[in-house]
């Protein structure tokens, strides 16, 4: 899918800019080799230290700004584990605040131009959204036992149609985790991809000026996206969880 | 969003120019690594946030809402105190009044006693002056009569002498009694 087109001369490689490269030297990608997907994480990493343990070092009854900013996250993330999963659902808040952040922290790093963004990686996105699938059901399993089952069977639903509802539930059940993950690295990659081919579309004297509105437009929408992402992604393993707590419907 | 691959990286997902062989995200040589780090970096994530962050961030906002229920629940106390202390003026005022219109109430009684006794005391004194006054004039108007009478006596006797008569001074007081009768 490597979009070559030639264009007066112009060459579009939409897709170079998620290639995996070592930091240092040009050897093969192992495992543990620190790459530019490394230091992008890492400078995620400390991009929330930052706000949120330096922010709130100072403890401070009237909060600075950081500090403040650190709470509104704080207290959004709170507020949404606790509306949709419930009292119960408050002790995984921590794991669902690591997602969040991680991901809109990854996300909006990635609007940095040269910057690379690990969310569009699928590989990435399918750990998270698989690790919060294979989490899910286990703690389902060990809260509620067998009847964590009754997830997929409709008891107010007629008779007849219980055992084809149950087909449907389970499928969908299993699907979660792929469109969970797809939709988080689909979003970031093609708004990243569709900008990049706007950048070379910006080569060209003659339409220029349209491509860099066009860049300035999707960068705006990609901002939303990033945040949206991040927003969606959480609160869908805030319904997971609920689901996993409270199989009955 | 751009790194641009200038130098060729040797692999089965990247051409001899740099540029990627087919979608990146697809290239099963880079996953291990993303998963490696991803994995490294949410862990890293999730203890720096559940061991430090978190906590405190919590104990924060706990106790600025403790805080800010104390302030309110003062605010309260001093709101209560308020309106007792107001409703203590209210009753004061009340009072005061009320011992002002006694004592205004007071006050115009006792002046209506004195004033019925002084009013008495100089009705009594005209009473006394006119019952004086007239026992003067009584006296004078005796008085006048008496004079009357004497100088008439003198006068008639004058006037019969010098009539050439004599005439007794009973029969003369007779008549004359007579006529200051008529």
């Amino acid at each position: 899918m490597a979009e070559e087109k030639a264009e007066g001369g112009l060459v579009f490689h939409p897709l170079d800019q998620f290639i995996v490269k070592p930091l240092f030297g040009d050897g093969p990608v192992h495992w543990y080799t620190p790459t530019n997907v490394t230091l992008w994480m890492g400078i995620a990493l400390l991009a929330i230290l930052a706000v949120f343990v330096l922010g709130s070092r100072g403890r401070a009854i009237i909060p600075t700004r950081l500090q403040s900013i650190g709470e509104l996250i704080y207290g959004f993330i709170y507020k949404m584990v606790e509306d949709v999963t419930g009292k119960d659902g408050v002790k995984y808040f921590p794991y669902i605040m690591t997602l969040f952040l991680f991901i809109l922290f990854a996300n909006y790093l990635a609007l940095i131009p040269m910057s690379y963004s690990p969310t569009s990686m699928i590989a990435v996105t399918a750990v998270l959204g698989f690790g919060v699938f294979i989490c899910v059901t286990i703690l389902g399993f060990v809260k509620n036992g067998a009847s964590f089952l009754g997830l997929f069977w409709m008891s107010d639903a007629p008779a007849i149609l219980r055992p084809i509802i149950a087909i449907i539930e389970v499928i969908s059940y299993f699907v979660r985790p792929v469109s969970h993950s797809i939709r988080l690295a689909g979003n970031i990659m093609a708004g990243h991809a569709v900008l990049k081919v706007f950048a070379g579309f910006a080569a060209l004297t003659l339409v220029s000026p349209v491509a860099i509105f066009g860049i300035v437009a999707i960068y705006g929408l990609e901002v939303l996206v990033a945040g949206i992402q991040a927003y969606v992604f959480t609160i869908l393993t805030c319904v997971y969880l609920k689901d996993a707590l409270h199989p009955a419907h | 969003m751009a790194t641009e691959t200038t130098d060729a990286v040797a692999g089965a997902c990247v051409d001899a120019g740099g540029s990627a062989l087919g979608m990146p995200q697809l290239c099963a040589d880079w996953m291990p690594n993303q998963i490696f780090w991803l994995v490294v970096t949410l862990i890293a994530i999730f203890f720096v946030m559940s061991r430090i962050a978190l906590p405190r961030i919590g104990a924060v906002l706990a106790e600025r809402s403790g805080t800010i229920t104390n302030d309110i629940a003062a605010a309260e106390e001093l709101k209560n105190k308020a309106a007792e202390a107001e409703a203590a003026y209210d009753q004061a005022l009340l009072d005061a009044r009320a011992e002002a219109q006694k004592i205004v109430a007071e006050a115009k009684a006792e002046i209506q006693a004195e004033l019925d006794v002084e009013l008495q005391k100089a009705d009594a004194e005209i009473a006394a002056k006119t019952a004086e006054s007239e026992a003067a004039i009584a006296e004078i108007r005796e008085g006048a009569k008496k004079s009357v009478t004497a100088v008439a006596k003198d006068t008639a006797k004058e006037l019969v002498a010098a009539m050439g008569g004599s005439a007794d001074a009973k029969t003369i007081t007779a008549a004359i009694n007579a006529r200051m009768k008529g």
